[in-house]
């Protein structure tokens, strides 16, 4: 390999990881400022994942306010070098996994101390409601419902959130070789009993 | 299609509710409601550590806007204050009197709390001078200061800023207008006239010939003298002069 070759490939690494760190600083340095931005940032791909592990959407929306909820309490006490060096999309996937678990157990909606104004934020139905139709809902609600759940787990991470492989398997506590196994033969359920 | 791409599409928006309600939950924002104030509408906007802001108007959009400049967060509409919270707001605003409501002091110099706390002592029906103000919490000299920690009062209304006068006796500023000074004092059943009719003529103390104690004209001490008893002074000065003590409630400072 030629000298330029591999420093090129050595600014590429540099380049990603002050990408991801950014955040990760932004959080150590000013929790309260950098918060809004990591919810604004993650909250689609909790929204979706969780959906596809609990029952009905407003689990859903309850238990990414929760995750959130929960993120920022966690961050507040830690000191800021752990901060740094958290996989933080691996991270608050852990506490929404644990979340989902307990609330495909429960079901029990979590009391608010204050309530939104709801009227302020809804104008029509969500969005949800236009892409994806209760029918299709209810669909891959039995097919991801018929896998073990550590399949359903990596496969809804890996392809409905698109979370890479690492990341996974910091999420479920997985070494990364598990997640991959667990992602391929649960593809290969589905498309068995799609076809 | 593949099964891949058909997962890849169940991908959704998180419901526009879930940053607010997180931020709220965690007191990144602060949340807000709209009520029926002296003056008409009101925005009472709180967190965990109590009110944080009063404003008096109608327009949300434009104070969502201009708190978060202000505040250095988010402010969202929630469809009524922590019950605690309300209930403390609601005596507050019947009695015209701060009691034990929890205020955010938070983003306030110690210069601020003193002036805005002092402030609050001044019971309804009453009014003080700046320099009043500035003497009682011992930085007598400081009387522009307390003009200008008055004017930056958060709180409004539920910390009485408006029983705050000029130390000639007139209005004097207001946030809102000297008009809405006077009407906010009025609902609380100050006679503003008198005062001003007082200023006017450079009267700054009345006292009681019976008693020989002076007070600054609003004082409920004041008020219990009788027409023919009461004795008019433009300074401090000039009712020592006559012989008057100052009234140890309302502590005259002009």
């Amino acid at each position: 390999m030629t000298a330029t070759k591999s420093a090129a490939a050595v600014f590429l690494v540099v380049m990603m990881s002050d990408t991801v760190a950014l955040v990760n600083n932004d959080l150590a340095v000013d929790l309260n400022r950098a918060f809004p931005e990591l919810v604004r940032q993650m909250q689609d791909g909790i929204y979706s994942g969780v959906r596809r592990l609990v029952p009905s959407s407003a689990d859903a929306e309850d238990i990414t306010q929760e995750t959130f909820v929960r993120v920022y309490r966690a961050l507040s006490d830690y000191p800021a070098d752990r901060i740094r060096e958290l996989n933080l999309s691996g991270w608050v996937w852990t506490i929404a996994l644990n979340l989902s678990r307990n609330a495909a157990r429960t079901r029990s909606r979590r009391p608010r101390t204050v309530e939104l104004d709801r009227d302020a934020f809804f104008a029509g139905p969500g969005p949800e409601a236009e892409a994806i139709t209760a029918d299709q809902n209810r669909q891959w609600s039995r097919r991801l419902g018929g896998l073990p759940a550590a399949q359903r787990d990596a496969v809804v991470l890996r392809h409905v959130v698109g979370l890479p492989y690492a990341d996974i398997a910091v999420a479920t506590g997985r070494a990364e070789g598990t997640v991959k196994a667990d992602v391929h033969r649960g593809i290969a359920k589905l498309r068995e009993e799609l076809s | 299609m593949t099964v891949e791409d058909q997962l890849a599409g169940l991908t959704t928006g998180a419901p526009s509710t879930v940053l607010p309600q997180v931020l709220l939950e965690t007191g990144v924002a602060d949340g807000f409601v709209s009520l029926e104030g002296p003056t008409g509408n009101m925005f009472v906007s709180f967190n965990s550590r109590g009110l944080s802001s009063l404003t008096l108007g109608t327009d949300a959009t434009e104070f969502q806007d201009r708190f978060e400049p202000q505040f250095g967060r988010p402010v969202f509409p929630v469809t009524a204050l922590p019950s605690r919270l309300g209930r403390s707001l609601e005596k507050t605003l019947r009695t015209n009197r701060l009691g034990n409501l929890p205020i955010d002091w938070s983003g306030m110099s110690e210069f601020q709390q003193a002036v805005l706390r002092k402030t609050a002592e001044i019971l309804p029906g009453e009014v003080r001078p700046y320099s009043w103000v500035a003497k009682e919490i011992g930085k007598p000299k400081a009387v522009r200061a307390v003009g200008t920690a008055l004017a930056r009062n958060p709180v409004p209304i539920v910390v009485p800023c408006h029983r705050v006068v000029r130390n000639d006796g007139h209005l004097g500023n207001y946030y809102y207008g000297t008009d809405v000074k006077r009407a906010v004092l009025e609902a609380e059943g100050m006679n503003v006239g008198d005062l001003v009719e007082r200023a006017g003529r450079g009267i700054k103390l009345v006292g009681s010939d019976t008693t020989h104690i002076f007070c600054h004209p609003t004082c409920r001490d004041a008020r219990r003298t009788t027409e023919r008893h009461l004795v008019e002074f433009r300074s401090e000065e000039q009712a020592y002069g006559a012989g008057y003590r100052p009234c140890l409630h309302c502590r005259p400072a002009a």
